[in-house]
């Protein structure tokens, strides 16, 4: 019997199986932002267990309240930094160097296939982009990942999803996604891994495949994962080439090894076409309440946001510019830009792309998670409503009494043209 | 291990989301008690008050489908926590979140549907009590004048070596 990607990686990690179908994994990264982490911290410093099981296994940045907003986000950072620091973990990024973690840790070449990944972050699901099993926890999940170097699952079936058909003109990643988790509804995977496959996935560039996985959370996803190929290789490719002496097609040949078989066993397989499928949004507060944008283009807006570790980087940031290029914003309507990581701003800037949305009257912003989660650098008030590019569009997300909508960057885009939600495709 | 039962607070909503049960702007305390005030302070939930004594007396919740969905925040099991609530009994949860509530020592209960609506249709959500028989894997709701229902549950095994170790880390810190 044929395994999947997933049973092949739980195969080549577990370390110890306590009980019939909780598998215990050696983890390769553990990963570490400033909200969910300094309690671990606080806990094992008075266990007396300051210590870490691999400084060079861990990850750690300061991303969703940067620079700091008050004196608590302060402390947060604080304790997240004196602890890096004291525990020599070198992968440390701080202001000036930091970016949402789902978009900087890939970009640092710290993700790779058949990897185990945990972080106290639901989105980490984001690095199964790469053939990886990446999950999000809980903070005693990664206090223990800290300390031990481990962490328990149960082995999740799998859901395989093909996506086949050719993407329609303004169609993108984001709206892909948005009608998988409109089919599979928002706990429809829980305790599943999401298995991405079809053509329309094989051709997706990795910032794309990043922005698929990133949601398979929302509908409830222990995580998403594609398999590795050229694709992978070429993003990853600076910092794998030596391992590969130099030699791609033996990178993508090795990489197979992880490949589900074709004899797996899937609790579901479904089929998406997107040939037909058009630009759609999430109305009200549950991410599977998805609508095409055509039908919702009365829905008046206040804000637009583009950024965070679905849809903040520069792919993302180009499509985004070459619908607002020469336009302003809608009168009343706010626009704010967040490049996900320092990277991407500073190649966003020598394209002119920055440029680009400052002459449209946006707010170009550091990279972080800020509004994204309703903790600062854009948060709504009552009432308001926000074309997002983000991924979770649930009640107080992005403030309280805020209606957040999501979609691709080109929506997003074209909606702050005209002040409403608004279907992109008339600006392509 | 922790214990477990007493009063009932029924939340009647599937998707009650971790950031409704203690939203993105306390995520920046620094201690699980910085967050007891602000326990389900954003619910979206015709009738319930926050701030109200039901919450404030409560020791154990009953809810529907999906429950702890979202932000992986531990903070939402300790909100609770700090309140004193250390079960929530739900038709399913979200993963994150259940393994959340066993790593604390906490216990996160799956029932039927049908057994949910029966206990939401006859229990009277003012005055149960929720007995929890851990031993035999038994809820025992008792309300009104001397009403009462009892419905058995079970665990993994894990889950179950959890709430005895008093939660992950105490675990794995002895066994790895
Ligand atoms: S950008 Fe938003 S969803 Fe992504 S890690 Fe930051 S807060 Fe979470």
């Amino acid at each position: 019997m044929g395994k999947t990607i997933t049973e092949k990686i739980f195969d080549a990690h577990v370390k110890d199986e306590p009980f019939a179908g909780t598998k215990v994994l050696g983890i390769d990264v553990v990963m570490c932002h400033e909200i969910t982490t300094p309690i671990a911290i606080a806990d094992l410093v008075s266990r007396g267990k300051d210590r870490v099981f691999d400084p060079t296994k861990i990850k750690a940045v300061i991303d969703h309240v940067t620079p700091p907003k008050d004196s608590k986000s302060a402390t947060q950072a604080k304790m997240l930094r004196e602890w890096a620091e004291r525990n020599n973990i070198r992968d440390f990024f701080d202001i000036g160097s930091n970016g949402v973690c789902h978009a900087l840790f890939p970009e640092k070449g710290f993700i790779r296939p058949g990897y185990t990944v945990i972080m106290g972050d639901s989105h980490t699901c984001t690095h199964g982009a790469f053939g990886a099993f990446a999950a999000g926890v809980g903070t005693t999940d990664l206090e223990v990942g800290i300390l031990k170097g481990v962490c328990a699952f149960r082995l999740p079936k799998t859901i395989r999803i093909d996506v086949v058909g050719s993407m329609p003109k303004g169609v993108y990643a984001k709206d892909v996604i948005l009608e998988i988790i409109r089919t599979l509804t928002v706990n429809g995977a829980t305790d599943r891994v999401v298995e991405f496959h079809g053509p329309v996935i094989s051709s997706m560039d990795m910032d794309q495949r990043m922005t698929i996985c990133n949601m398979a959370i929302e509908a409830g996803g222990t995580s998403g994962v594609c398999m590795p190929d050229s694709q992978t290789a070429e993003y990853l490719w600076t910092f794998i080439k030596e391992d590969y002496k130099n030699d791609k097609a033996a990178a993508v040949k090795d990489f197979l090894k992880w490949h589900s078989d074709p004899d797996a066993v899937y609790e579901k397989k479904i089929i998406v076409d997107v040939s037909k499928l058009e630009p759609v949004t999430t109305v009200n507060y549950k991410p599977d309440q998805v609508k095409k944008l055509s039908e919702v283009s009365d829905v008046k807006i206040n804000q637009v946001y583009i950024g965070s570790c679905t849809n903040g980087r520069l792919s993302d940031l180009r499509i985004a510019a070459s619908i607002i290029k020469g336009t302003k914003l809608a009168h009343g309507v706010r626009g704010i830009v967040s490049p996900a990581t320092p990277q991407i701003f500073e190649q966003a800037m020598q394209e002119g792309l920055i440029k680009i949305f400052m002459d449209a009257g946006y707010c170009v912003t550091n990279p972080t998670c800020g509004a994204c989660l309703g903790m600062s650098n854009g948060v709504l008030a009552e009432g308001e409503v926000c074309a997002s590019t983000t991924n979770r569009n649930f009640y107080g997300r992005m403030g309280k009494g805020g209606m957040v909508h999501l979609m691709s960057p080109a929506s997003a885009a074209a909606s702050g043209i005209t002040g409403k939600l608004t279907d992109p495709r008339k600006y392509l | 291990m922790k214990t477990f039962g007493g009063p009932v607070l029924f939340l009647d909503r599937s998707d009650i989301n971790t950031d409704e049960i203690i939203p993105a702007k306390y995520l920046t305390e620094v201690t699980k008690e910085a967050l007891a005030p602000h326990l389900l302070e954003d619910l979206k939930l015709e009738g319930f008050d926050p701030q109200g004594a039901t919450l404030k007396n409560s020791r154990v919740v009953v809810s529907r489908a999906n429950f702890g969905c979202g932000s992986s925040r531990e903070h939402a099991p300790w909100a609770f926590e700090v309140n004193g609530i250390t079960v929530v009994v739900a038709e399913s949860f979200a993963r994150i979140f259940r393994q959340n509530m066993f790593n604390c020592g906490m216990l996160a209960i799956e029932l039927s549907k049908q057994e949910l609506d029966t206990l939401f249709a006859e229990c009277d959500p003012s005055s149960t009590i929720c007995d929890v028989d851990f031993a035999n894997k038994t809820l025992i709701f008792s309300w009104g004048k001397g009403q009462s229902k009892s419905v058995s549950f079970t665990l993994a095994e894990f889950d179950n070596a959890l709430v005895n170790a008093g939660g992950w880390l105490e675990f794995a810190d002895a066994k790895y």
